[in-house]
C-alpha cells in the first residue's frame, strides 16, 4: 500500500499532491441521531475519491459537512493545511468548493447561460452603480466571465442549449449543466452527488468520461458519491466505504473490494 | 384594589374575548391549509359574503337586483318575503358549499402542485372576485343583521363585580354579543376538533394533509377533501360573519378579520389548531393592552399594526411559529 | 419574416448581451421612445395625462420596483403601498424643508429613503419565507400608514393631516403644484420610467440579477454555490424599495398634489401593484409595464363602456370591475403565470416565422 499523504504519481501518470482536505474524528448528529459517528479520512490534491455505502449510510450527510452546509457538531474540518471554522455554506464555497446535488438543484427559471454564469458569481464584484449602468467593470466583468463559461460550455459540449430554459431540459443533460455550473467556479474541490444516478449506460459513460476530463485537464480534485460499483472502482483514485454512519473501509479499490467488512455491509450481514 | 389594575382586567377579558373570535377566523385558514397548502388569503371576504348572503335571504332580496335593474330598467328588489332566521342560515350554508365545490372545480384543481405563494396569490384574486360577486348579488350598502342576538353590556357583569373596587370603578364593562360570540366560537371549535379527530372524514383530512399521496394510494378522494374543508371554511366563515355583523354590521370592513388572523395564524403556525386557539388569545389580550397603557402616549389606533409587528418580532425568533414544527432544511 | 433573428449574427459577447438583440426590437425600442419624447408631449391634453398617461408611468415605475422583488427574487411583499407613503412623505418633507434644493433631487432622494427603509423591512427574510414573509410585510404597511396618519411632523402638523406640494419647477417650467401642465407632468415622469427601466434592465441582465433569480428559484442551492442570502435579498429590498419610493414620491408630488396616507397608500395599492406584476408578468421589465398600463386602462374602459355607454350606475361598474380583475388574476395564475410579458412572446414567435406556417 502506498503511503497516502505524501505526493505520489498514480499508474495513468497523474500527479497526486499534497493532503487538501482532512477531516479529523467528524460526528454529526440530528437530534438525538448519529448520522456520523467519529470518521477522519482526507483528501489529496488531484484524486477522485469516492464515498459508496448502502442507503442510509450517511454519505450524502459528509457532503453536507464538507460543503458546510451542515456544521458537525464534534471534528475538525482541515482545508488547504488550515483548520477550517464553521461557515455559512456561501463562505465554504469563496473558498473553491463547489458542487452538484443528487436531486438536481438548477435554478428553473433561468437560462442554461445563466445557470453557468450563476458559477462565475465569485469571481465578480462589480459594484452596484457600476452595475446599474453597465459600464466600467460591470461591463467588462460580464465579458471576462462570458469567455470563462464559454469554455466550461465548449468542454461539456452543450453550445446548442446556451439559451435554453433549464425547466425544458431532459434529465441528462440537466445533470450535466449542474456539472457546468460547479466548473465555472473553477474549483479547488468538486464535490458530486451521485452524478450518475438515473442514467442509462450511454449516458454514463459520457458522464464518466467529463469527470476524468475534468481531473485530468484542470487538475480538479473531486469527491464523489455513487451507486454504481463498476463505475466508482473504475474513476476512483481511493474509495471510503460508509455504513450506518461509521466508516468502515478505505483505500484503493482493489483493498476496499477485498475487505470483509465492506463485501459483508454490501450482502447483508445482520448488524448487532 | 385599585381602579385602574381593574380597568386592565377587565381590557384583558375584552382582549380574550376578541381572541377567541380571531381564533375562530384563523381556524378556517388553518383548515383549508393543512388540508391542501393553500393559504386562504380570501377567507375574511368569504365572512363578508355570507353575512351578506345570510341577511339577502332572510330580508328576501333579490340577488343581483342592481343588476338586472341596470340591465332591463326594472325596478325590482325584495321577492316581498322574509325568511326565518334558521332557514336563512341553512340556505347560506348551502351557498357556502356550492361556493366551496365551485372555488374546488374552476380554480384549485387547475393548480395542484403549484408553489404556495401561487397559490396565496390566487386567493387574493379569489377575495377580489368574491367581494365584487357580493356587492353584485346584494348591493354594497351597510346592512344590519337581525338575528336577535343581545347587544350592549351586561349590566349583570357590572352589577356584580362594582364591588370589587372603590368609588371610581363601576365593573366589568363585558358585551353581551361577545359573551354570545365567545361561547358560539368555543362550541364550533371544538366540534371542528371533534369532527377532525373522531370522524371518517376528519381522519380522512388528517390523511390528506399529512401526505397526499399516501391518502389517495388508500382511497381517499382529494377533490372531496378539498371540498369538504372548503365547505368547512365556509361555515367557519359564517359564524364569524354573523358574529362580526352583528356587531357593526354587514359591510366591506367586516372582510378584514382575515388581515386580524394572519397575524395570529404566524404566531402560532399555520398547520396547528391549538396554535390558532392560543395565538389569537395573545393577540387579542396583548393588543387591547398594548393600546390600553401605550396607546395613549404615541397617539392611539394601533390595533392596525400591533398584531403584524408581535408577530414579526416573535417569528425572526422563532420562524416555525408557537407550535409548528421545526423546519429541518436539505437538499 | 419580418421580424427574424436570421442573419443577425454576434461577433461579441458584449452585443450577445444587450437588452435588445434582435435588431428589429431595438429599431421599434427607439421608435417607442421618439414617439413617447417627441410626439406625445404636443399632443397630450389634462385628460389623457391625469386618466391614463401620468398614472400608467408611475405605476411602471412602482411594478418595476416589486417585480424586482417579487418577479426576480422571488420574495412576495404586501407593504408597496407603505413603501410607496414613505417615498411620498420623504419627498414632501424633503421639498418644504430644502425648497431651493431641485425636485429631481428631492425625488432621488426619497428613493433612497425608501431603500433604507425597505432593507430595515427587508431583514426577517432571511428568517422567514414564502407567504410568511407576505403577510410580515404587510407590518410594514401597516405600520408605516400608522405612522405617517399619527405623528405630525411628517405632515408639517397641517390640522388637515394631508400633505400639499408647493409648486417646483424644473428649467423654470412648474412640475408640482396647481399650475403644472399636462405636458410638463407627463415629461418628468417618463423621463423617471426610462431611467428606471434602463436601470433595472442593466441590473436584471448581469451578475446581481442572476444572484436575485438564484435565491427565487432555489434558496439553498444558491447559498451552496457561494450566494449570501442576506446580500442577495436586502438588495432587492432596497433596489425594489428605491424604484417604489419614487414612484411614491412622484404618486404625490406630480399626479395627486394632495395626499391623505390611508387613502392614497393603504393595502388596496399594495394589491394593486401585484396585481400589475402577476398579469403583466413576473420576472420581466417588459410585464411591468404592460400590467400596469393593463390595470389603469381597465377601469376607464369599463367606465367608457358601463357608464357613459350602457348607462350604469358608477358603483355597478366598480363591482364589476373587482370580479374581473379578480378572475384575470386566477386565470393568469393558472394559465400564464408569465403574463401578458409571455402573450407578448408567443406573439413574436409567431411573427417570426409569419406568413408561413413553420
Amino acid at each position: 500500500m502506498k503511503d497516502m499523504l505524501t505526493p505520489y504519481v498514480t499508474d495513468d501518470g497523474r500527479q497526486i499532491g499534497e493532503t487538501l482536505m482532512d477531516m479529523r474524528n467528524i460526528t454529526l448528529r440530528f437530534g438525538g441521531v448519529e448520522a456520523i459517528k467519529d470518521i477522519s479520512f482526507n483528501i489529496q490534491e488531484g484524486e477522485i475519491r469516492a464515498i459508496i455505502g448502502p442507503n442510509g449510510a450517511g454519505k450524502s450527510s459528509m457532503l453536507n459537512v464538507i460543503s458546510g452546509f451542515y456544521n458537525p457538531q464534534e471534528g475538525e474540518v482541515w482545508f488547504r493545511g488550515k483548520k477550517r471554522p464553521p461557515m455559512k455554506p456561501f463562505q465554504v464555497a469563496r473558498l473553491g468548493i463547489a458542487r452538484t446535488f443528487q436531486n438536481i438543484a438548477l435554478f428553473e427559471g433561468m437560462s442554461v447561460l445563466d445557470n453557468v454564469m450563476t458559477g462565475r458569481l465569485n469571481h465578480m464584484n462589480a459594484g452596484l452603480f457600476s452595475q446599474a449602468l453597465w459600464k466600467g467593470r460591470a461591463e467588462r466583468e460580464e465579458t471576462e466571465n462570458r469567455e470563462a463559461v464559454e469554455r466550461v460550455i465548449d468542454f461539456l459540449e452543450i453550445q446548442a442549449i446556451r439559451k435554453t430554459p433549464v425547466g425544458r431540459l431532459p434529465y441528462g443533460l440537466k445533470k450535466r449543466v449542474e456539472l457546468a455550473r460547479a466548473l465555472a467556479a473553477e474549483p479547488k474541490l468538486l464535490l458530486l452527488d451521485e452524478p450518475m444516478a438515473g442514467m442509462n449506460v450511454e449516458e454514463k459513460e459520457d458522464m464518466s468520461r467529463f469527470i476524468l476530463d475534468v481531473n485530468d485537464e484542470f487538475g480538479t480534485t473531486i469527491a464523489l458519491i455513487e451507486h454504481d460499483m463498476g463505475v466508482v472502482m473504475d474513476l476512483s483514485d481511493r474509495v471510503i466505504v460508509m455504513d450506518y454512519g461509521r466508516k468502515i473501509g478505505d483505500g484503493t479499490p482493489d483493498e476496499v473490494r477485498n475487505n470483509q467488512e465492506v463485501i459483508d455491509a454490501y450482502l447483508g450481514v445482520a448488524h448487532d | 384594589m385599585s381602579a385602574d389594575f381593574l380597568y386592565g382586567i377587565e381590557v384583558i377579558i375584552n382582549g380574550l374575548m376578541a381572541g377567541v373570535l380571531y381564533a375562530l377566523v384563523a381556524l378556517g385558514f388553518v383548515l383549508i391549509f393543512k388540508a391542501s397548502g393553500i393559504f386562504n388569503y380570501a377567507q375574511g371576504v368569504m365572512a363578508l359574503f355570507a353575512a351578506l348572503t345570510l341577511v339577502g335571504i332572510m330580508e328576501g332580496e333579490v340577488p343581483f337586483s342592481h343588476l338586472i335593474n341596470a340591465v332591463f330598467g326594472t325596478e325590482i328588489h325584495h321577492f316581498g318575503w322574509e325568511v326565518p332566521a334558521l332557514l336563512a342560515i341553512l340556505l347560506t350554508l348551502v351557498v357556502m358549499i356550492f361556493f366551496a365545490w365551485a372555488v374546488q372545480h374552476f380554480v384549485f384543481r387547475h393548480l395542484v402542485g403549484q408553489e404556495p405563494i401561487i397559490l396565496f396569490m390566487a386567493t387574493i384574486g379569489l377575495a377580489y372576485f368574491l367581494e365584487g360577486v357580493g356587492d353584485l348579488m346584494w348591493g354594497s350598502d351597510i346592512k344590519t343583521l337581525a338575528l336577535g342576538l343581545p347587544q350592549g353590556g351586561s349590566l349583570w357583569v357590572e352589577d356584580i363585580t362594582s364591588g370589587l373596587g372603590g368609588d371610581d370603578f363601576y365593573g366589568f364593562f363585558i358585551d353581551k354579543l361577545d359573551m354570545v360570540a365567545t361561547v358560539v366560537a368555543i362550541v364550533l371549535v371544538t366540534g371542528l376538533i371533534l369532527f377532525a379527530q373522531y370522524t371518517k372524514q376528519g381522519r380522512a383530512m388528517r390523511a390528506v394533509a399529512d401526505d397526499h399521496q399516501a391518502a389517495l394510494s388508500v382511497g381517499i378522494s382529494l377533490n372531496f377533501i378539498w371540498v369538504l374543508v372548503w365547505s368547512l371554511a365556509g361555515l367557519v366563515a359564517l359564524v364569524a360573519g354573523v358574529m362580526w355583523g352583528a356587531k357593526s354590521g354587514v359591510q366591506f370592513s367586516l372582510s378584514l378579520i382575515a388581515l386580524k388572523a394572519l397575524p395570529v395564524l404566524m404566531l402560532g403556525g399555520f398547520t396547528s389548531i391549538p396554535g390558532a386557539i392560543v395565538g389569537g388569545l395573545i393577540i387579542g389580550v396583548g393588543e387591547k393592552l398594548f393600546e390600553y397603557m401605550i396607546g395613549p402616549m404615541v397617539g392611539g389606533a394601533t390595533e392596525n399594526w400591533f398584531a403584524y409587528v408581535l408577530a414579526l418580532i416573535f417569528l425572526v425568533f422563532r420562524p416555525q411559529g408557537l407550535f409548528g414544527e421545526k423546519i429541518i432544511e436539505r437538499v | 419574416m419580418l421580424y427574424r433573428e436570421a442573419g443577425d449574427f454576434k461577433t461579441s459577447y458584449q452585443e450577445d448581451s444587450q437588452t435588445f438583440p434582435i435588431a428589429f426590437d431595438r429599431y421599434r425600442y427607439w421608435a417607442v421612445l421618439a414617439f413617447a419624447f417627441l410626439v406625445v408631449p404636443f399632443v397630450i391634453n389634462d385628460y389623457w395625462a391625469n386618466a391614463i398617461l401620468v398614472p400608467f408611468l408611475i405605476y411602471a415605475i412602482a411594478a418595476i420596483g416589486l417585480n424586482i422583488l417579487t418577479g426576480y427574487c422571488g420574495q412576495v411583499s404586501l407593504g408597496t403601498g407603505g413603501f410607496m407613503a414613505v417615498g411620498a412623505y420623504a419627498c414632501y418633507k424633503l421639498m418644504t424643508s430644502f425648497p431651493d434644493v431641485s425636485i429631481v433631487i428631492h425625488i432621488i432622494l426619497s428613493g433612497g429613503i425608501t431603500a433604507a427603509v425597505g432593507a430595515a423591512f427587508g431583514l426577517p427574510s432571511l428568517r422567514i419565507k414564502g407567504f410568511y414573509l407576505a403577510v410580515a410585510t404587510l407590518a410594514a404597511q401597516f405600520f408605516l400608514v400608522w405612522l405617517f396618519n399619527k405623528v405630525s411632523w411628517f405632515y408639517n402638523y397641517s390640522a388637515s393631516g394631508q400633505i400639499n406640494a408647493p409648486e417646483r419647477t424644473v428649467f423654470g417650467v412648474p412640475v408640482t403644484g396647481p399650475n403644472t401642465e399636462a405636458w410638463a407632468q407627463y415629461l418628468i415622469c417618463l423621463v423617471f420610467v426610462t431611467v428606471c427601466a434602463i436601470i433595472a434592465r442593466n441590473l436584471t441582465r448581469g451578475s446581481l440579477g442572476r444572484t436575485w433569480m438564484s435565491i427565487r428559484d432555489m434558496d439553498i442551492a444558491a447559498e451552496i454555490i457561494g450566494v449570501n442570502p442576506l446580500k442577495a435579498k436586502l438588495t432587492a429590498f432596497a433596489v425594489s424599495s428605491f424604484f417604489i419610493g419614487i414612484a411614491g414620491a412622484l404618486f404625490f408630488a406630480v399626479y395627486l398634489g394632495a395626499v391623505e396616507v390611508g387613502e392614497a397608500f393603504g393595502i388596496q395599492k399594495s394589491f394593486l401593484v401585484l396585481f400589475m406584476i402577476i398579469i403583466g408578468g413576473l420576472g420581466s421589465i417588459f410585464g411591468s409595464f404592460a400590467g400596469a398600463a393593463f390595470l389603469v386602462v381597465l377601469p376607464v374602459v369599463l367606465k367608457l363602456i358601463g357608464v357613459d355607454l350602457l348607462g350604469w350606475p358608477t358603483d355597478l361598474v366598480a363591482h364589476f370591475q373587482l370580479v374581473i380583475v379578480g378572475a384575470l388574476i386566477m386565470f393568469f395564475l393558472i394559465k400564464e403565470p408569465h403574463g401578458l410579458a409571455q402573450l407578448w412572446r408567443l406573439a413574436k414567435e409567431k411573427l417570426r416565422l409569419w406568413p408561413f406556417p413553420y
